[in-house]
């Protein structure tokens, strides 16, 4: 019961913030300046995580494939695949609703306990969507182009991970990923990223901004939003999986 | 001139405020005065629509305030200008950027244009050469002058100030007094202030009303204030002598 009407909450939420930005061009520096957070704050750990996942996804499966019948190439394979459709969209996802939802849900519950977006409102400022708006169009920029990175990052660590202990050569492993490449997993990929860069921007921002209370309450709107993004994320990633695959 | 009509409201079934009507004129500064607790700062929220009340209606002149649509209310909502309690600035932007936010959202002005005004604002609040400190960087007296100047940016017609000189000292308090009333009288504005400073009551008071645990107690004009013959006041105010 209590989760229908959270989400009944949420939709409003959405629909209150999707109307046209009180003056454009302070949309576009708030976005711009989101962006920056979002995406250029977020790309060292991003590019840390894609590359050791692609090294260790690769050192796993060929321990688990050893056999005489797998030839190295299909290791590269699998390694660029399952980056491409699962590691690199959803565990790069998953880690940045831990850092971008905390911040975003911190930033705009502070705001909310220490009454700033009460003054946003008697301003006459449509406060969910001065704050929210430039987040969620700035997450659904930089989100997918950090997946993207990841993808490349994760078959490099792969590849290298391949060469430094001698299972396979390089060559090997990007005649494997050729041979396997499909575009659609690329679109598919991306269509995830699209997917859960909303999520992330959107769950978090409603939290932030439905606290009521004073510190100990920002704190746990924040991490309300990291977990209900994550169970969302996955849940989408189900959803997305059965859909178009 | 904004029309109060028998506001209610009640937090989880406890009744704060008990049907206050009354009406706040422009030109005029209308004071809101009670204990702490009584339901001055809860009122003031009604009026501006943060908080819903459970019952009455807010007419701005002649604008029924809670039948409106949202974006109608923002309109409103455009001509009020608002010092909360607890200043409420934006604590990421500087004081400059807290004083220019409004202007550069509604106004198209030019950046120098908005920094004259910005630069006017502070002047008014006798708070030159802070402009680019973060409001952590300055002190509370300081703030609640940057939120005065914020509430003053553009061209209102309706002022709310929630304990503008709480925290003040003597003489800045009285600086805030002097440019409350100043700019009522100047532009017409309809100021209602939320107080127990009774120096501010005597010194720039036109209209009064006391509210008493959310009741409207007394309302009335400043100098018949101590002939009120109303007992609960009457102790509120000699509370106040020999402080
Ligand atoms: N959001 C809220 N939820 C529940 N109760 C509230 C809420 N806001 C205010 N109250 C209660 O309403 C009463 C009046 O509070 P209010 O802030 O209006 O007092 P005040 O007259 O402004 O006092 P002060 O002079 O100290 O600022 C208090 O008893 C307070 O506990
Ligand atoms: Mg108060």
């Amino acid at each position: 019961m209590k989760f229908f009407y959270e989400f009944g909450k949420y939709l409003m939420f959405l629909k209150s913030m999707f109307s046209r930005p009180e003056k454009m061009s302070v949309f576009i520096d708030r976005t711009l300046i989101e962006m920056n957070n979002i995406g250029v704050g977020s790309l060292t750990i991003v590019a840390i995580i894609a590359f050791f996942q692609g090294a260790v996804t690769t050192l796993q499966i060929a321990y688990q494939l050893i056999s005489p019948l797998v030839s190295n190439p299909t290791i590269g394979s699998i390694v660029s695949d399952s980056s491409m459709l699962e590691l690199a969209p959803t565990i790069t996802c998953l880690v940045l609703a831990g850092k971008v939802g905390s911040h975003i849900a911190s930033e705009i519950g502070t705001m909310r306990v220490s009454e700033q977006i009460d003054a946003l409102e008697v301003m006459g400022i449509n406060s969910s969507s001065y704050l929210a708006l430039p987040k969620i169009t700035a997450g659904i920029i930089m989100i997918p182009m950090l997946v993207i990175i990841s993808i490349f990052l994760s078959n490099l660590g792969g590849i290298i991970a391949g060469e430094a202990t001698g299972i396979l050569t390089s060559q090997e492993y990007l005649q494997g990923a050729r041979e396997s490449f499909l575009p659609y997993n690329l679109f598919f990929s991306i269509v995830k990223a699209f997917t859960y860069a909303f999520i992330i921007t959107s769950i978090s921002s409603f939290q932030g901004y439905f606290t009521s209370g004073g510190a100990l309450e920002v704190g746990s709107s924040s991490t309300k939003a990291v977990v209900y993004s994550a169970v969302a994320i996955l849940f989408a990633d189900y959803i997305l999986a059965q859909l178009m695959l | 001139m904004i029309e109060v009509r028998d506001i209610r409201k009640s937090f989880d079934g406890v009744e704060i405020l008990k049907g206050i009507s009354t009406k706040f004129e422009a030109g005029k500064t209308n004071l809101v005065i009670g204990a702490s607790g009584s339901g001055k700062s809860v009122l003031m929220k009604c009026m501006v629509g943060l908080i819903e009340p459970t019952e009455g209606h807010i007419v701005y002149d002649n604008r029924d305030f809670t039948n409106l649509s949202y974006k109608e209310m923002r309109d409103v909502r455009r001509e009020i200008g608002m010092l909360f309690q607890g200043t409420a600035l934006f604590d990421s932007l500087t004081v400059e950027q807290n004083v220019e936010f409004a202007i550069k959202m509604f106004t198209k002005m030019t950046p120098a244009e908005r920094h004259d005004r910005v630069n006017f604002c502070l002047e008014q609040v006798n708070l030159p050469g802070v402009n680019d400190k973060f409001p952590a960087e300055i002190s509370g007296g300081m703030k609640k002058r940057v939120g005065i100047a914020r509430a003053i940016a553009l061209d209102i017609k309706y002022l709310f100030c929630d304990e503008p000189n709480s925290g003040l000292d003597p003489v800045t308090s009285r600086v805030i007094d002097e440019l409350l009333k100043q700019i009522t009288e100047e532009f017409n504005i309809t100021t209602i202030i939320n107080t127990h400073d009774m120096k501010t009551v005597f010194d720039i008071g036109d209209d009064v009303i006391f509210i008493f645990e959310g009741s409207n107690e007394w309302q009335g004009k400043v100098r018949d204030i101590n002939t009120c013959g109303n007992e609960k006041l009457t102790k509120f105010i000699q509370a106040s002598y020999f402080k």
